[in-house]
């Protein structure tokens, strides 16, 4: 017999309690639970990146923790992204970017690739063509070919400092 | 774990585990999550070197000063770990107890001759790593025991070090790599040189002849090559979809030679600096 468990949790800024299996993946418990649909589902083993969020602060693969083990946690996912922006912006300037350069074609790995982007400008508010390469090597775009994304991130780059 | 015995399965960062159940590869009936658990998550500085608990994030050790500053082979080898995100989740003694041959870590623990502390019923018992990894995705962890921490010796502040792998992206398993650490003397000779290699066999391998090879040796191109060629003989590497048993060989001595090189070059650095 399943047992099911309580949880709770901050999701964007709102309080989110639920009832679920131990087995159900903190992925599926955003996108079905709570009706979060932006954060994807792609490969399910932690390798194309589209279910990235951030846990406590830090990028994390929603695919690969289970929704119990994310009890009591802070997240952000792709729903949240906005809301960082300035006051009066409709989009983040990482989404902003994004829609600039064409950072995108079909979409489906675009929220992984923003929530990554989100963490690493943080740490580095000027990266080098060859550092965001790197960094975006963990989040996989069969449309694009990359290089419009990487134009994005360093558009985004020069309007986060400019602010 | 005592209850539940084969049927149990630890749960720790969960980057190689959790692929394993989404895959339906594995079916554990029940998973023990040591997230929840206090003691597990730390760094210390001891005299028998730094202490550190197994389900510290690989992030948390990769950014740690402490470790940066004595043991920064270590935080060199956890950059080559998949991606951040992965890092962010993915716990020192998880990627330890997995013992995957194509890991970084297992190299690392067992070219620095780390020791591993375990924890079974109110017991705990210390094991080299030589001793702790035995096979492919094995290692002598009884099934009622967990990994408590690990101890790296500290490095000499000295010492050169290096990791080099070859992996078909950046962040993809490695398809052969090595972890190398030298140190000189006073004369430019070499002491204490430590090779492991990962990739090439059930588990990360100590290359014992090729530091064997360079002990009290001037180090230069040539000793190099010559130490690395006798990886020749003591390797026979698997072959699968990503490379043949030969490209593996060959690549295993390049490699070699490459981190032995730039080790050396790093402790001249390290010791004009």
């Amino acid at each position: 017999m399943t047992t099911h468990c309580a949880i709770e949790m901050t999701v964007n800024d709102k309080r989110y309690t639920g009832l679920v299996e131990p087995r159900l993946s903190l992925a599926d418990f955003l996108r079905d639970h709570l009706g979060l649909t932006g954060t994807h589902v792609g490969c399910e083993q932690g390798i194309c990146g589209s279910c990235t969020i951030l846990l406590n602060g830090e990028t994390v693969r929603s695919c690969l923790l289970f929704a119990v083990q994310a009890h009591g946690a802070t997240i952000v996912t792709i729903e949240g992204l906005a809301a960082k922006a300035k006051s009066g912006d409709r989009l983040h300037p990482i989404q902003q970017g994004f829609l600039e350069t064409v950072g995108f074609q079909c979409g489906f790995c675009t929220p992984g690739f923003l929530m990554t982007t989100y963490e690493f400008l943080q740490e580095n508010p000027s990266p080098s063509e060859e550092e965001i390469r790197e960094r975006l090597t963990g989040n996989l775009c069969r449309c694009t070919g990359y290089q419009n994304i990487v134009a994005a991130v360093q558009w985004a780059a020069e309007r986060l400092r400019a602010r | 774990m005592r209850r539940h015995g084969l049927d149990a399965k630890i749960l720790a960062g969960g980057q190689s585990l959790v692929p394993l159940l989404n895959l339906r590869l594995t079916k554990p009936k029940i998973l023990v999550d040591l997230n929840g658990v206090s003691g597990l998550d730390h760094i210390r500085e001891t005299s028998a070197g730094l202490r550190i608990g197994a389900m510290t994030r690989q992030s948390g050790v990769e950014r740690s000063a402490i470790v940066r500053e004595k043991c920064p082979v270590l935080a060199e080898a956890i950059r080559h770990i998949g991606h951040l995100a992965i890092r962010h989740r993915g716990t020192i003694g998880g990627s330890l107890v997995h013992a995957d041959p194509a890991a970084e870590l297992p190299a690392v623990a067992l070219a620095l001759d780390a020791k591993f502390e375990v924890l079974g019923d109110g017991m705990a018992r210390a094991v080299c790593a030589d001793e702790f990894f035995i096979d492919y995705l094995t290692t002598s962890l009884r099934p009622d025991e967990i990994l408590g921490e690990i101890i790296f010796p500290v490095l000499q502040p000295s010492s050169g070090y290096a990791v080099e792998e070859v992996a078909r992206r950046h962040g993809d398993f490695a398809v052969a790599g090595v972890v190398a650490v030298v140190d000189l003397d006073g004369e430019g000779k070499i002491i204490g040189p430590r090779v492991a290699l990962f990739g090439v066999a059930p588990t990360a391998v100590r290359a014992r002849a090729v530091e064997q090879a360079m002990i009290g040796q001037q180090p230069g191109n040539e000793l190099i090559r010559d130490a690395a060629a006798l990886l020749r003989d003591m390797l026979d590497p698997p072959g699968d979809i990503r490379a043949s048993s030969a490209y593996r060989k060959r690549a295993a001595a390049v490699l070699t030679v490459r981190a032995l090189t730039k080790a050396v070059q790093l402790c001249h650095t390290r010791r004009l600096s």
